[in-house]
């Protein structure tokens, strides 16, 4: 407790690094992974290739992937720029399929209500169906904001600095406090991140309220 | 880039190392990954079987979830490392991490997978007569193997991921040529070890996926129907794929 308190800067600033590390790319990836899990859904030849695509994609072991990510991006290895990306990739090859699924799970008489009520399939689209895939979605975008927080810690071993520092740092100098404060923090800042999202969840989606209410 | 892993790859000198990580990298996974099944299986039809314990495998493995598997690895290494002698002292607390962290997902594909088989089914084989154990071993079990095996995979991936880092704290293994790279700023030896990470998961993946499709029944999966087989289960279908379980993710 005392390496904490005497610590509390040093780790506030590595917390916010790990939250912005582990943030962006979940609100990126959710962007990148609408429109393809709305392709996948549309069009059936689309949805094996993107499904094995993307699953593929989330069987790169993160360390390998933060190795290749600067030879193939032209980035230094020590750029943040390289976990940033990794994570945009985690989150879209966890979000595509969760996408597709809640957008497929709509019923077909939802689907016709509104065509009958004069929709127009873009905006059955967006008023319709995605607001009543919010849900699936975001039950996807929970385990993928968990992963992030821990997946991110990894890149402390090449040396991008964030709470995964104060794992390496304990780690050397055989001391447990670090290792300690780490892990409470990520799992502080996973609580967080879901808090968040189920908040925003909630306010996306008044109906499941009031179905519950009455 | 790719010349120089090409080149490394190549290198005569290499071959020995590769081929000695590359086996002591699939034996940590095989090993941690049956110990795990060997307690995260038979519990997890435990509980789906009999409905108790809910509760706590949900807790669990979203508890486990969100601890950070290197703070978890460094902070079990530093424990029970000075503890052991010789070469266990490396090997035997990074395993255990290893084999803690392939137990949540098996646990949750294999309840999940036998929690969701469908009540009619359950409840056809008991009016055939058949006990307990009976309907679980040809009914319950058969109908959960999908699930089962998505499990199974995300503890191998997890496992491969993981036993990469470990090789920061001691571990052998192909992640060896990435943190031994790391440290003298080799980057072609690196970025071959990363590349042999990621074809080791990947191959893991596609192996353990070709099991699951040999031993799941067609009738489960829904492989090899009659055109009017295919359209009668149409409408059923529809509701049935919408019920995906995220058993748990992996690196």
């Amino acid at each position: 407790m005392d390496w904490f308190t005497s610590h509390l800067d040093d780790v506030w600033e590595l917390l916010v690094t790990h939250a912005y590390l582990a943030g962006v790319p979940l609100l990126i990836g959710l962007l990148i992974a609408l429109p393809l899990g709305w392709l996948a859904r549309r069009f059936s030849w689309a949805y094996p290739p993107l499904i094995v695509g993307t699953g593929l994609l989330y069987t790169l072991p993160s360390l390998a992937v933060f190795i290749l990510l600067p030879g193939i991006l032209g980035t230094r290895i020590l750029d943040p720029v390289n976990v940033l990306v990794a994570m945009t990739v985690y989150t879209v090859a966890l979000l595509v399929r969760t996408v597709a699924d809640g957008l497929g799970a709509i019923p077909d008489d939802v689907r016709l209500a509104a065509n009958a009520m004069g929709y127009r399939p873009i905006r059955r689209l967006l008023g319709v169906e995605l607001p009543l895939a919010v849900p699936v979605i975001s039950a996807g975008l929970r385990v993928a904001a968990v992963s992030n927080v821990s997946i991110v810690s990894v890149a402390a071993i090449i040396g991008v600095a964030q709470l995964g520092s104060l794992f390496t740092d304990g780690f050397n100098r055989d001391f447990f406090p670090p290792i300690i404060t780490g892990i409470v923090a990520c799992g502080v800042l996973s609580l967080v991140f879901d808090i968040v999202i189920v908040v925003v969840t909630r306010l996306l989606t008044p109906w499941t309220r009031a179905r519950t209410a009455s | 880039m790719i010349n120089d892993i090409v080149s490394w790859l190549g290198e005569a000198a290499n071959r020995d190392d590769i081929i000695q990580r590359l086996g002591e990298h699939v034996g940590y996974a095989l090993l941690a990954t049956g110990i795990a099944a060997l307690i995260a299986i038979p519990a997890g039809m435990w509980i789906g079987h009999t409905g108790r314990g809910r509760f706590a495998v949900v807790n669990i493995s979203g508890f486990a979830r969100a601890i950070p598997t290197l703070g978890l690895l460094y902070f079990i290494v530093l424990w029970l490392g000075p503890n052991l002698s010789g070469d266990l002292a490396f090997l035997l607390p990074s395993l255990i991490v290893l084999i803690v962290l392939a137990i949540p997902p098996m646990l949750a594909g294999t309840y999940a997978g036998i929690d969701e088989v469908d009540p009619a089914a359950r409840d056809a084989a008991r009016g055939m007569g058949m006990r307990g154990s009976q309907v679980l071993f040809k009914v319950e079990i058969p109908c959960a193997l999908p699930l089962i095996f998505s499990g199974l995979r995300s503890a191998l991936l997890q496992v491969v991921a993981t036993a990469t880092i470990a090789a920061t704290a001691g571990l052998g293994g192909l992640g060896r040529f990435l943190i031994d790279g790391l440290s003298v700023r080799d980057y072609p030896q690196m970025a071959a070890g990363a590349v042999l990470v990621a074809a080791l998961a990947l191959a893991i993946d596609l192996v353990v996926a070709v099991i699951q499709r040999l031993v799941v029944s067609r009738g489960i999966t829904g492989r090899h129907r009659t055109r009017r087989d295919r359209a009668a289960v149409r409408s059923t279908d529809d509701s049935l794929s919408t019920t995906t379980v995220t058993v748990g993710t992996v690196n």
